[in-house]
């Protein structure tokens, strides 16, 4: 646990004074802010269209939900701004320790191969609640001004799909991060592993059974789709950490898998 | 303390380590010395855990490297070849992450980063980042990194690489100085180093020992036919015949020196000694003879003779 706690300090400490983990927050919280007031902007205007055409055909203002619409097109575009960068804040985790020696260190110091990996992991995942905590404000303030008040659950299902797809993308981008040495092949091959997770359904889409059913439920997205609706389903859930816990497994057996590999 | 029985390691088909066997006891500094390539790197990275072997076992305090590497972990300090360091941290808190993952306790934790930092003279960089520091510091950071737990074994993987010379006389001081306390293996193709330092020797080539003993006993031991440095003055030819009537002479170099004297280097078979019959024979013939004097062979030659090739000795013995 001791040991654990120690990765976990350091791989903080590193975030902090890594210029890659600022800029990559930085990028998406501009990102976040650009999409988010756009978005707001357009639904509005949308709502005021609805209201008026409501009004001249005689039959009253029709409800139109502002924020539920903007969750869910927000969440559907930080989905996408989520592919382009995790790749980013994942390809250094193991293949700089790999080049830098240092895994050296931390193979033959007294911790597990598993803590190594839990306390990367946890570090990464706190470094996710941090940069995607900014959002939750210009949600509040949406929530806050709108009358009758936003569907706080929606929200809330939304942040926990977001949680558990990025959760999905940093175990998996650790994964292909302990395959070599180099940084930017990991990022290639996470930034592939993902664009194919999210398209593995093109073209079964609408398939229940057999194999597009299948290729259907392997879609990252679209169990994602669920949560910015505000649905949440067991069943979402369990696909997403199952996912999570296939890539911290081969994560460890990739790092266990060095010490008989290394010439 | 540290306990190798029968190691081997292989990588596809190149064997790295062939079944070495060798013992440390506490307290001792143990000198892993050979050509690059020779298998130090590899026995050293078995016996910290990092790699486990193909084949035989080694122990330390007792636990076996591969099936209670956890506890051999806790005890071992390693510094390997590269120093594993996180360049954008200070000295500081760099080690106090290694303090960290080598389980020292909190209480404890401030008071072996100072020490270590102490012994290795590195406290006025405590608040340098890393990346800013020259190779020797970093280095020096390397072997404190090593003690910062005070490991009851210390294994060093080249530890005065790229240091000046009068920071190698500091480091081999520091080790000098852990022993008792620790016990050391330390690895280098650095000849002097090994007789500086170590209490005893293994010199190991293409993965096999070829010696284990002081560094003492290998100089007078492997070559008790000692060398033996002449000054006279005669005709060089004769000179050569008259010296190649001695048996036990395997080696005769001769050269023209200043004012017509001729300056002889003779090295005899293992366990002969030839000064006074050099003597006897060279005052027989009415030379004047100048000089005579024994000359120790360095470790360096006993390197270079248990590690070169049988052919290539050869080569020599033929020109």
């Amino acid at each position: 646990m001791k040991g654990l706690y120690a990765i976990y300090r350091k791989e903080m400490q590193h975030y902090f004074v890594s210029p890659v983990a600022y800029i990559v927050v930085a990028v998406f919280l501009l990102l976040c802010a650009f999409f988010f007031t756009r978005l707001l902007a357009y639904m509005i205007e949308q709502s005021f269209e609805m209201s008026m055409q409501g009004m001249q055909m005689g039959g009253g203002a029709m409800n139109f939900d502002v924020p539920s619409l903007v969750v869910r097109n927000f969440f559907g575009i930080l989905s996408s701004l989520l592919l382009f960068l995790t790749p980013i804040l994942t390809m250094g985790i193991y293949a700089e320790e790999r080049k830098r020696g240092t895994m050296e260190l931390l193979m033959t110091s007294p911790v597990t191969d598993v803590q190594i990996v839990l306390g990367k992991y946890l570090a990464q995942l706190s470094l996710f609640a941090v940069m995607l905590f900014p959002t939750f404000a210009y949600m509040a303030y949406m929530f806050f001004h709108s009358d009758p008040r936003g569907p706080w659950k929606i929200l809330f299902c939304a942040y926990l799909g977001a949680f558990l797809m990025g959760g999905v993308l940093f175990s998996l981008g650790a994964f292909f991060s302990s395959l070599t040495e180099n940084q930017l092949i990991a990022a290639v091959l996470t930034f592939g592993a993902f664009l194919f997770l999210w398209v593995i359904d093109f073209g079964s889409r609408g398939a229940t059974t057999g194999v597009g059913g299948v290729v259907q439920y392997l879609s990252v997205i679209r169990h994602y789709d669920d949560f910015s609706r505000g649905v949440l389903d067991t069943s979402d859930v369990i696909f997403y950490l199952s996912f999570i816990f296939l890539g911290l497994f081969l994560t460890v057996r990739s790092i266990e898998s060095m010490r008989w590999r290394r010439a | 303390m540290i306990e190798v029985q029968d190691l081997s390691k292989t990588f596809g088909d190149n064997i790295a380590v062939d079944h070495v066997s060798f013992s440390v006891n506490k307290g001792e500094i143990l000198g892993f010395l050979g050509p690059n390539g020779a298998g130090k790197t590899t026995t050293m990275r078995i016996l910290t855990g990092f790699i486990p072997a193909t084949s035989g076992t080694a122990k330390i305090a007792g636990f076996d490297v591969f099936n209670d590497s956890l506890e051999v972990r806790r005890r071992i300090g390693y510094l390997p070849e590269n120093p594993p360091l996180y360049t954008d941290m200070t000295v500081h808190a760099y080690l106090d992450f290694v303090s960290r993952i080598k389980n020292v306790l909190a209480e404890k934790r401030e008071e072996r980063i100072t020490d270590a930092m102490q012994k290795t003279n590195i406290e006025d960089k405590r608040d340098d980042l890393i990346k800013h520091l020259s190779r020797g510091y970093r280095q020096r950071v390397g072997i404190a990194q090593a003690l910062v737990h005070d490991p009851d074994v210390i294994i060093l993987d080249e530890p005065t690489v790229g240091l000046d010379p009068k920071q190698i006389i500091e480091v081999r001081h520091l080790i000098k100085g852990l022993a008792g306390n620790h016990t050391i293996i330390l690895s280098t193709h650095i000849l002097p180093e090994v007789s500086m330092t170590c209490d005893r020797v293994v010199i190991i080539n293409r993965g096999k020992i070829v010696a284990v003993d002081t560094p003492a006993n290998l100089t007078t031991q492997l070559k008790g036919g000692q060398r033996v440095h002449l000054e006279a003055q005669a005709d060089e030819s004769a000179m050569r015949t008259a010296l190649q009537e001695i048996q036990s002479i395997r080696k005769i170099a001769v050269e023209p020196a200043s004012s017509g004297r001729l300056a002889i280097t003779v090295e005899a078979s293992p366990g002969q000694d030839v000064r006074s019959a050099l003597a006897a024979k060279i005052v027989s013939r009415g030379w004047p003879l100048f000089e005579l004097r024994g000359v120790n062979l360095s470790l360096e030659d006993i390197f270079l003779q248990l590690t070169t090739d049988d052919s290539s000795h050869a080569a020599k013995a033929a020109s």
